[in-house]
């Protein structure tokens, strides 16, 4: 059944979208990430506006991460005063991002800047996932404790805090600057940003697993609402049919992804979410690299 | 002088004598949430006062979209990647346009002709000017046809238009569901020996209707308010689902 999409301007199968929410929600239950960075690129891949997909995407985050936040509150995972922090640098970031989205969108450059934002750090996170998800399958053959690094440079800066939750005693601008990193990520990939704030969050401020991503959905969820609005108000890019069905999809494969996961090891799961996330990177970068067959498009006139 | 004034009027005459009264099978086509591409049936007769020429007559129809400026972008390696790295402003290009004729196109009207009512593809777009490092702008439009023709929304139907006793005739244009609104001026020529004899323009309005329309019209005119709603939305569904799994697995 097609439906066609106000904004977007094109007309889509419903059960398309409905299977793309779907299988992006598996995902998401399954490796407790947002999914934006593989959605968005799904997206452009079914022919909508990247401008549209973007925006939408980050619509789409909104909701999964506070389906997702609330089972984190109710087990206490959540550090809301690291959130808060990390929110203030997101804000910045965000509007930042937004900036220079709609600077490039001008130039004619935005399909190039989000397709090399994907490729750098999908490969960068990709691949460090997967050396250090091999490495902790093999320490966990051999049965040696997985052991934290508790001291590196983070720990010698000014303006220290306490965070309880977190258990930590640490300065605001190592979480000031992960935020803000990730606030530009979000406006300019359309993505929450979790697969980059989790590993930077374990490894930079060395935070307790248990509290990672419950914190980085926390301060997901107002990043990307803050994006949407932007995008919304200065883009009108948000394209509120599409989003529907992509949260009825991603709502329900959600739910089946938890189950999927809860059977599979941490390590064997992380294996897989680096394969995955270096899969779409591989992807995208042989497009850039491969002359294309057609070399001219067409994009309306600002 | 009086004859020569009744000369000039029976040699203005033929010109007039044959007319097009026309039919639509519809002149307002509404985007709904199903849309999923329209057919619109476009017929009509001819109406004469003289008995037929033996040179045959040919009809074309057009139907155009509203027309916009459009940036064509060509890419070309920058580094090792591929850029968009040249861009070409096109003055006016509809977003659709589509011909359909009685004959073959060269057969129906004169190069003379096309250039003065500006009927094919090429002449429907305006291009004027190209910056002066772009040598082939050319290749800029033919790039904008080639993309749109191959999305359907350039087409040039040859004998597509039944004429039967050189008076009555129909065709159907299909639009794709990737139509934009707007007024989408619509014209009948009627040629003799690639000369065109008569003509007649029409509107069919495209419009989004319903749930569409108001969606639409919310992101233009309130859009901090549709960036509200959209928030409010997926705030409640993600909460809704937790909430609705939660009871689920309770049970």
């Amino acid at each position: 059944m097609q439906i066609y999409l106000p904004i977007a301007e094109v007309s889509v199968n419903m059960f398309l979208i409905l299977g793309l929410g779907g299988l992006v929600g598996l995902l998401s239950g399954m490796f407790g990430v947002g999914g934006g960075f593989l959605l968005t690129p799904l997206l452009f891949f079914i022919g909508i506006p990247p401008a549209v997909a973007v925006a939408t995407g980050a619509n789409q985050i909104v909701a999964s991460s506070i389906s997702g936040v609330l089972a984190h509150l109710k087990r206490k995972t959540v550090d809301l005063r690291m959130g808060t922090v990390l929110l203030i640098g997101g804000i910045i970031g965000a509007s930042f991002g937004v900036m220079l989205f709609n600077h490039l969108k001008s130039l004619g450059q935005v399909d190039l800047l989000v397709n090399l934002f994907y490729v750098v750090f999908l490969g960068i996170i990709g691949a460090l996932m997967m050396i250090e998800s091999i490495r902790a399958l093999r320490k966990s053959r051999r049965g040696a404790p997985p052991a934290r690094r508790k001291h590196n440079w983070v720990h010698g800066l000014p303006l220290k805090m306490r965070f309880r939750t977190s258990g930590l005693y640490i300065s605001v601008i190592p979480p000031l600057g992960v935020g803000l990193m990730v606030g530009v990520l979000a406006a300019i990939m359309g993505v929450g940003g979790g697969f980059i704030m989790v590993p930077a969050m374990i490894y930079i401020l060395g935070m307790p697993t248990k509290v990672v991503i419950g914190t980085s959905l926390f301060q997901i969820i107002f990043v990307a609402a803050f994006t949407t609005t932007l995008h919304a108000a200065t883009n009108y890019t948000v394209d509120i049919a599409l989003a529907l069905f992509l949260l009825v999809g991603g709502v329900i494969g959600a739910q089946f992804g938890t189950v999927i996961g809860t059977r599979l090891k941490a390590e064997q799961l992380r294996v897989l979410l680096a394969a995955l996330v270096l899969a779409v990177c591989l992807k995208l970068g042989l497009e850039l690299l491969i002359e294309p067959s057609e070399l001219y498009s067409i994009a309306e006139v600002q | 002088m009086r004859w020569l004034l009744a000369l000039l009027t029976c040699l203005a005459l033929p010109v007039e004598a044959e007319e097009v009264v026309l039919g639509l099978s519809r002149d307002q086509i509404s985007i709904s949430t199903d849309f999923d591409g329209s057919e619109i049936l476009i017929f009509g007769a001819i109406k004469r006062e003289t008995p037929i020429n033996a040179e045959p007559l040919q009809v074309i129809v057009t139907v155009a979209g509203p027309s916009v400026p459009v940036d064509v972008r060509r890419k070309s390696r920058v580094a090792g990647i591929w850029v968009n790295t040249l861009s070409v402003e096109v003055d006016r290009a509809p977003s659709f346009y589509a011909i359909a004729t009685s004959a073959a196109w060269s057969e129906s009207i004169s190069h003379v002709e096309d250039l003065r009512h500006r009927v094919s593809i090429p002449q429907a777009i305006r291009s004027v000017g190209a910056p002066m490092e772009i040598a082939d702008s050319q290749s800029f439009t033919e790039a904008l046809i080639r993309i749109r023709e191959r999305n359907d929304l350039y087409q040039l139907n040859e004998a597509s238009v039944n004429l039967r006793e050189q008076t009555l005739f129909d065709t159907s244009i299909t639009l794709p569901a990737n139509l934009t609104e707007g007024t989408y001026p619509t014209r009948i020529f009627l040629t003799r020996g690639g000369a065109v004899v008569s003509k007649l323009e029409t509107e069919i309005e495209v419009r989004k209707v319903g749930l569409e329309r108001w969606l639409f019209t919310l992101s233009r005119q309130q859009p901090l308010v549709y960036g509200l709603l959209s928030l409010a939305i997926a705030a409640i569904a993600g909460w809704g689902a937790s909430t609705l799994f939660r009871i689920i697995r309770q049970q």
